[in-house]
C-alpha cells in the first residue's frame, strides 16, 4: 500500500470496507473500479454480438450472388453492426477504462459523482436491450445504415425505428452523464498538488473527449428527436412537403458524427501515449505538444462535418473549405505520430504484448489516417464515396485504431485490475493472429473500393469475387481470435501468476504506486507533490 | 490540502452545456435556412422585389432549362410551358408552368424550387413565382402559373446552362 493511504488507515477505517457480496454489489455499486469493470464486460459482450453480425456480413459476401440471407436482413446486419460497435462497444469500453483509471491517475478516491456513475452504466444494458429487441419486431430492426439518413429513417422505416430512437436517447444520456462525471472528477477531485500539466495523457485526452461528448451527443439527441416528431407528430424537419429538407438531416447528423469519430479515437491516443514510453523506457517525447495537439484536433473536429457530404450538391467554395479544414487535422495528428516515434527513438525497447499492440496501433492507425486524407480530397471523393474504400478507411481507424488501443490497455492495466499476470506467450500468439488476420480482412477492401464496389450491398459484380473471398477469410480468422482473447483474459483472472506493484519496468503513473491489485478504495489521502512529480509523464 | 468541492456554479455550467447543445440542434434548422438563402447552398433560389436595372451585356447568352416533378402521390399534372429559353443575364423574363388537377377533389400543394449548378443558385432571382405561396387546384381545373425571373450578370462567366426544377408536394387534398 502507498505511504499516503497508510497514514490515514486508522482515521478512515470505516471507508476501508470491501465490496458487498453477491449480485447486489454490482447493481448498487458506486465504486469507480466496479463500474469500470461493468462497463468493460458490457463492451466486451457487445463486441461479440456486433462481431457475430459482421460474420454474417462476411459470409454473405464470401461469394457473389445472394447465398445466405435476404437483402433486407443483410441491411439490418450492417446497420446494427455499426450501431452496436459504435455505441455499445467502443464508447462504453473507453468509459470503462476512464472509470477504472482516471481516479487512480489523478490521485482521487473515486469519481466525483458516484451515484450518477451507477446510473450512467445501468442505463446501458437497457438501451442495448431495446436496440437488439428490434430484431424481433414486425418489419425487423433498423435497416437504413448506422447513419440513419432521412427520409429512409423517417418516411420509409419500420415501426421499430421508434425503439431505435429511444435507445439512442438513452445511450446519449449515459454518455453525457459519463462525460459530466469525468470533467467534474478531473477538475475537482484531482489531487490538490497536481497541476493540469502534471496530468497523465490518458486523463488529458479523456477530459477533452468529455467536452466533445457534451457538445456532440445532445445534437444527436436533437436529430433523433426531430426524427421522432417527424414520424409521429406531424412535424416536417426533414420532409420537403412541409418545407423541411432531408439534406439538413445530414448536416445535423454529421455535426454530431464528426466529433463522434474523435470521441472514439482521442482516448486511444491517450492509452498509446502511456504504453510507448513505458516499453521504450524513455519519457514521452513532447508532452505539452501532445496536449495541445489533442485540443486542436478536438476543436477542428467541429468544423469539418460536411466532408461526409461532398456529393449532396455543395458550392465549390464549400467543398474547398471543408477539404482544406479536413486536411488541417492531419497536422496535429502528425505531431502525435511524430512524438510516438520520437519516444521510441533510441529507447531501450522491449516488446511485451501491450507494446506490440501499441506499435501496430501507430502503424495501422496511420494507414487509416492516410486513407482518410484521400477521402477528404473533394474531387477524389466523388469516386470513393460510399464504396468499400470508405469501409476500409473507417475500419482501419476504428478496429486497428480504437479497438487496438482498448486491447492494448487491457493487457497493460490487467495486472493492476486483477493483481494477476496474463500468459505472455499465448498473448503474443493472439497478437500475431489478430494483426495478420485483420489486415487480410480490411486491406483488400481498399482495392475493392477503388475498383468501385459499393458498400451496404449484399451482392457484387464478378470481378470483385477474389478480394471479397480473401477479405472474408481474414474476417473469420479475426473473429476467431476473440475466442483466444477471451481465454487469455479469463485464464489470467483465474490462474494468472501474481503481479507486482509495477509489473512493467519503465511504467510511470500514480496507479503503479498502489497495491498489485489496486485497493477497493485508493487515494483516500491525496498523493504528495513529490510522488506526483516522480510519476509525472511531463518530466 | 483538502479536495475541492464542486461549486454550484460549476454544476450549473456542466448541466446546462448539454441542454444548450440540444437546443442548438434545433437552432440549426433556421440557421440552415438563412445559410442556404445567403449562399445559394443546396440550390435555393433568391427573390427580388422590383424590376431592378442591371448592366446588360446583350452578347452573353445563357440557356435556362425548366423541369417539373411531383412527389408523394401528388395528383396534379404539372409541367413547364416551354422546356428551355435562351436568356441574357440582367434582363427579366416571363414564362409559365401548367398544372391540371385530374381528380374530383380540391388539391393544395406547394412547389419547392431548386437550381443547378449550385453556384448559379445565388444569382437566380425571382420577381414573381407560384412557389411563393401554396397553390389551390379546384377539381378538373387547368391553370397557368407565371414565373418572372432574372439571372444576375454577376453569374460566373463559365456557366452557360442553368436548370431550374420545381418539385410539387401535396399539402392537403
Amino acid at each position: 500500500m502507498t505511504t499516503a493511504t497508510d497514514t490515514t488507515a486508522t482515521g478512515h477505517a470505516d471507508h476501508h470496507h470491501g465490496p458487498e457480496k453477491g449480485l447486489m454489489r454490482w447493481i448498487k455499486t458506486t465504486n469507480h473500479k466496479d463500474i469500470g469493470t461493468l462497463y468493460l464486460w458490457f463492451a466486451f459482450t457487445m463486441v461479440l454480438i456486433g462481431g457475430a453480425m459482421a460474420m454474417v456480413i462476411r459470409m454473405e459476401l464470401f461469394q457473389p450472388g445472394l447465398q445466405l440471407v435476404d437483402p433486407h436482413f443483410f441491411n439490418q446486419m450492417t446497420t446494427m453492426h455499426g450501431l452496436i460497435m459504435v455505441f455499445g462497444a467502443i464508447m462504453p469500453a473507453f468509459v470503462g477504462l476512464g472509470n477504472w483509471l482516471i481516479p487512480m491517475m489523478v490521485g482521487a478516491p473515486d469519481m466525483a459523482l458516484p451515484r450518477m456513475n451507477n446510473w450512467s452504466f445501468w442505463i446501458l444494458p437497457f438501451a442495448g436491450g431495446i436496440l437488439l429487441s428490434t430484431f424481433f419486431m414486425e418489419g425487423g430492426a433498423p435497416a437504413f445504415g448506422w447513419t440513419f439518413y432521412a427520409p429512409l429513417s423517417t418516411t420509409f422505416a419500420p415501426d421499430s425505428t421508434d425503439f431505435f430512437i429511444f435507445a439512442v436517447h438513452l445511450l446519449g444520456f449515459s454518455s453525457i452523464m459519463g462525460a459530466i462525471n469525468i470533467i467534474a472528477t478531473v477538475l475537482n477531485m484531482r489531487a490538490p498538488e497536481m497541476k493540469l500539466m502534471d496530468m497523465p495523457l490518458f486523463v488529458w485526452t479523456w477530459l477533452i473527449t468529455s467536452f466533445l461528448l457534451i457538445g456532440a451527443m445532445p445534437v444527436l439527441a436533437g436529430a433523433v428527436t426531430m426524427m421522432l416528431t417527424d414520424r409521429n407528430f406531424g412535424t416536417a424537419f426533414f420532409d420537403a412537403t412541409g418545407g423541411g429538407d432531408p439534406v439538413m438531416f445530414q448536416h445535423i447528423f454529421w455535426f454530431f458524427g464528426h466529433p463522434e469519430v474523435y470521441i472514439m479515437i482521442l482516448p486511444a491516443f491517450g492509452v498509446v501515449s502511456h504504453i510507448i514510453p513505458t516499453f521504450a523506457r524513455k519519457p514521452l517525447f513532447g508532452y505539452s505538444s501532445m496536449v495541445y495537439a489533442t485540443a486542436s484536433i478536438a476543436f477542428l473536429s467541429y468544423i469539418v462535418w460536411a466532408h461526409h457530404m461532398f456529393l449532396t450538391g455543395m458550392p465549390v467554395a464549400g467543398e474547398l473549405y471543408f477539404m482544406y479544414a479536413t486536411m488541417m487535422i492531419a497536422v496535429p495528428t502528425g505531431v502525435k505520430v511524430f512524438n510516438w516515434i520520437a519516444t521510441m527513438w533510441k529507447g531501450s525497447m522491449t516488446f511485451e504484448t501491450p507494446m506490440l499492440w501499441a506499435i501496430s496501433f501507430v502503424f495501422l492507425f496511420t494507414i487509416g489516417g492516410f486513407s482518410g486524407l484521400m477521402l477528404g480530397i473533394a474531387p477524389a471523393d466523388i469516386q470513393y464515396h460510399d464504396t468499400y474504400f470508405v469501409v476500409a478507411h473507417f475500419h482501419y481507424v476504428l478496429v486497428t485504431g480504437a479497438l487496438w488501443s482498448i486491447i492494448a490497455a487491457t493487457f497493460y492495466w490487467l495486472p493492476k485490475w486483477t493483481g494477476k499476470m496474463y500468459n505472455e506467450g499465448l498473448a503474443k500468439v493472439h497478437f500475431w493472429w489478430a494483426v495478420i488476420s485483420v489486415n487480410v480482412l480490411f486491406f483488400p477492401q481498399h482495392f475493392l473500393g477503388l475498383a468501385g464496389m459499393p458498400r451496404r450491398i449484399p451482392d457484387y459484380a464478378l470481378q470483385f469475387a477474389d478480394f471479397n473471398m480473401i477479405s472474408s477469410i481474414g474476417g473469420f480468422a479475426f473473429g476467431a481470435s476473440f475466442i483466444l482473447f477471451t481465454y487469455i483474459i479469463i485464464d489470467a483472472i483465474r490462474n494468472g501468476e501474481p503481479a507486482t506493484k509495477r509489473p512493467w519496468e519503465g511504467a510511470k503513473g500514480l496507479e503503479w504506486t498502489l497495491d498489485p491489485k489496486a485497493e477497493y478504495h485508493s487515494f483516500n489521502k491525496p498523493p504528495s507533490r513529490k510522488l506526483i512529480e516522480q510519476e509525472s509523464q511531463n518530466s | 490540502m483538502e479536495q475541492k468541492k464542486i461549486t454550484k456554479g460549476f454544476w450549473i455550467k456542466l448541466v446546462s452545456a448539454p441542454i444548450l447543445m440540444f437546443f442548438f440542434a434545433y437552432a440549426m434548422v433556421p440557421i440552415y435556412d438563412v445559410f442556404c438563402e445567403i449562399t445559394g447552398f443546396n440550390g435555393t433560389t433568391g427573390r427580388v422585389d422590383s424590376e431592378q436595372q442591371y448592366a446588360v451585356d446583350e452578347n452573353r447568352k445563357v440557356e435556362v432549362s425548366f423541369f417539373a416533378m411531383t412527389m408523394g402521390g401528388f395528383p396534379v399534372q404539372f409541367g413547364p410551358k416551354v422546356n428551355s429559353m435562351e436568356i441574357v443575364p440582367g434582363k427579366f423574363y416571363t414564362t409559365s408552368y401548367v398544372a391540371k388537377n385530374n381528380t374530383d377533389k380540391t388539391v393544395i400543394g406547394q412547389a419547392i424550387p431548386s437550381v443547378a449548378p449550385t453556384d448559379a443558385a445565388l444569382y437566380f432571382k425571382k420577381l414573381e413565382c407560384f412557389c411563393f405561396n401554396r397553390q389551390v387546384f379546384k377539381p378538373h381545373e387547368e391553370v397557368e402559373m407565371t414565373l418572372r425571373f432574372v439571372v444576375e450578370p454577376e453569374l460566373d462567366k463559365r456557366i452557360k446552362d442553368i436548370s431550374l426544377s420545381y418539385n410539387f408536394f401535396k399539402l392537403e387534398s
